[in-house]
């Protein structure tokens, strides 16, 4: 978007994997990319590694996975030498990570705002009162019309548009320097997604934030993000602008691309993807 | 030509919410309808009512020429099957492929049930070779396919397709689609087809109807929905959320 070059976040061939019964699962194959103050996508299909390679940022690889890369550097700091206390501290003040269904991810016996503010007096000395006057902007600041009324509301009183806005407002309040944003709007009607899309938008670009969007929407991802990386099987198969999508090289970019039914074209029957086994080597 | 499906004025309330509020529809035999709306529009309702899964309060379902009652014969279920949108919920973790063919064949008393199982497996593009497994051991697309499969054992001439490739990858979602169009070919079928995405329903269906908070917002072809000759401000904001994100600058 802009000439901002201030890295903020570097990796550098991280691998996950997880070892079962059957032998070792690979589930991230080294991806590397680096992230500035931009929005970058990472497309995939279910297993491709997306969502692992963000938890993996975020910190939030199960237990008995492995983990390892040659770098993993937020705005300087080891991720993987860092302490859990470390890690904790930077979790939800600088990185924040906004999950797929507000349903599952907000706690369900604990009223909207107070969760917003126990994530913002977790990471700042603030007072109780200060804490409900800050939390109120924020929801406002999230297009919530009476945000008052759904301060006290609990998550399933609330439709998923508005939870997945409440958790951005939960999110953002800390004033973090990236998020992660898995499936934001997958559980959400065409139209509602657009509208949360246009609050993230805003909000990003406004702040300065650096923003990685986890989709398995190309096209989506695509007119939403300033940067698109394609993986397939856990690797990295092609990056590239979202503006220069059509000018895609991989084949299996292409074939994601082109096995959508659009309106207006009349192709019967779809176009399907031919998996070649050489793209997962 | 008797109608395929004739729906009118349908009203469905579960306990004091009007699910559907006097919804008409009238399916052609060997027809591809389209239902499209958000969630909470009624979509599904209005498939489920016609498979007999929702409580009809009022209004009238008629089939084939013949007027539904409450309860539904096993006559109707050899004419209408339906594909449900989650593989992974629709069909019995502990029974294999072949078990779960069987079910609907030995409800409906068919003999040759040995060649019929070998044939939908065949049709869905699933060998004998998935035969014995179980559902888990099948992807995502793989259980759509054993979905449809035990939709078509019957030979019915109606399928009701609710979001059948919704919880589907892009890709698999291109197979499954294509595998329904050819079944349709073949077989002559009618569908009858729910989607919250209105690229899939222009591509599957002939016509469509919009559907709003229980009530039909209006009627189209998939043709007027090309050339975006709308009438309603509803469709016309569905249609611009389908183009996807524009930056406002």
């Amino acid at each position: 978007m802009s000439g901002e070059t201030k890295t903020l976040l570097d990796v550098d061939d991280l691998r996950v994997s997880f070892p079962t019964r059957t032998g070792l699962i690979e589930a991230v194959r080294g991806v590397s990319f680096s992230l500035g103050r931009e929005r970058l996508g990472i497309v995939g299909e279910s297993g491709s590694g997306k969502s692992q390679t963000g938890r993996a940022i975020m910190g939030l690889t199960p237990p008995q996975a492995r983990i390892s890369a040659n770098k993993l550097a937020f705005d300087g700091i080891d991720l993987l030498a860092a302490s859990p206390r470390e890690r904790r501290k930077l979790r939800g003040k600088r990185i924040a990570m906004i999950l797929q269904d507000p349903k599952y991810s907000l706690d369900p016996v604990m009223s909207i705002g107070r969760q917003i503010v126990e994530t913002l007096r977790t990471h700042e000395m603030v007072g109780k009162a200060e804490a409900r006057d800050r939390a109120l902007a924020m929801l406002e600041a999230v297009q919530i019309r009476d945000p008052a009324r759904v301060f006290d509301l609990h998550p399933h009183e609330v439709s998923g548009g508005m939870g997945q806005r409440a958790m951005i407002a939960m999110m953002l309040i800390a004033g973090p320097e990236m998020m992660i944003a898995d499936e934001p709007t997958s559980a959400l009607d065409v139209t509602v997604q657009l509208d949360v899309l246009g609050i993230l938008d805003r909000l990003v670009s406004e702040r300065g934030m650096g923003l990685i969007f986890i989709s398995h929407d190309l096209r989506l991802v695509s007119s939403f993000c300033d940067r698109v990386i394609v993986m397939y099987a856990g690797k990295v198969v092609e990056q590239l602008k979202a503006s220069e999508l059509g000018r895609a090289q991989h084949p299996y970019t292409r074939g994601l691309l082109n096995c959508m039914p659009k309106i207006g074209a009349d192709r019967h029957p779809l176009p399907v993807l031919d998996r070649k086994p050489e793209w997962a080597a | 030509m008797t109608s395929a499906i004739a729906v009118d004025r349908l009203e469905v309330i579960f306990d004091r919410f009007r699910a559907l509020k006097g919804v008409s529809l009238d399916v052609q035999p060997g027809e591809s309808f389209g239902l499209v709306g958000e969630s909470g529009s009624g979509k599904s309702t209005l498939l489920r009512a016609i498979a007999g899964l929702a409580p009809v309060a009022s209004g009238s379902i008629t089939v084939n020429g013949k007027t539904l009652g409450t309860r539904r014969d096993k006559a109707f279920y050899r004419e209408v099957q339906m594909v449900f949108q989650d593989p992974y919920g629709s069909l019995h973790p502990r029974q294999t492929v072949d078990r779960l063919l069987q079910e609907p064949l030995a409800i409906h008393g068919f003999a040759d049930g040995e060649k019929r199982i070998q044939r939908a497996l065949d049709e869905v593009g699933l060998g004998n070779g998935f035969r014995f497994r179980y559902s888990h051991q099948l992807s995502g697309g793989q259980r759509q396919r054993v979905a449809i499969a035990r939709a078509l054992i019957l030979e019915p001439s109606i399928l009701l397709l609710d979001e059948p490739t919704s919880a589907l990858d892009a890709s698999v979602q291109a197979e499954v689609l294509n595998l329904l169009e050819e079944i349709r070919r073949r077989r002559k079928l009618t569908f009858l087809m729910v989607s919250h995405d209105l690229a899939i329903i222009t591509h599957m269906c002939e016509r469509l109807m919009v559907m709003q908070s229980g009530e039909a917002v209006e009627n189209l072809a998939a043709a007027d929905l090309v050339e975006r000759r709308v009438t309603k401000d509803y469709t016309r904001n569905l249609l611009r959320a389908s183009d996807g994100f524009v930056r406002t600058a």
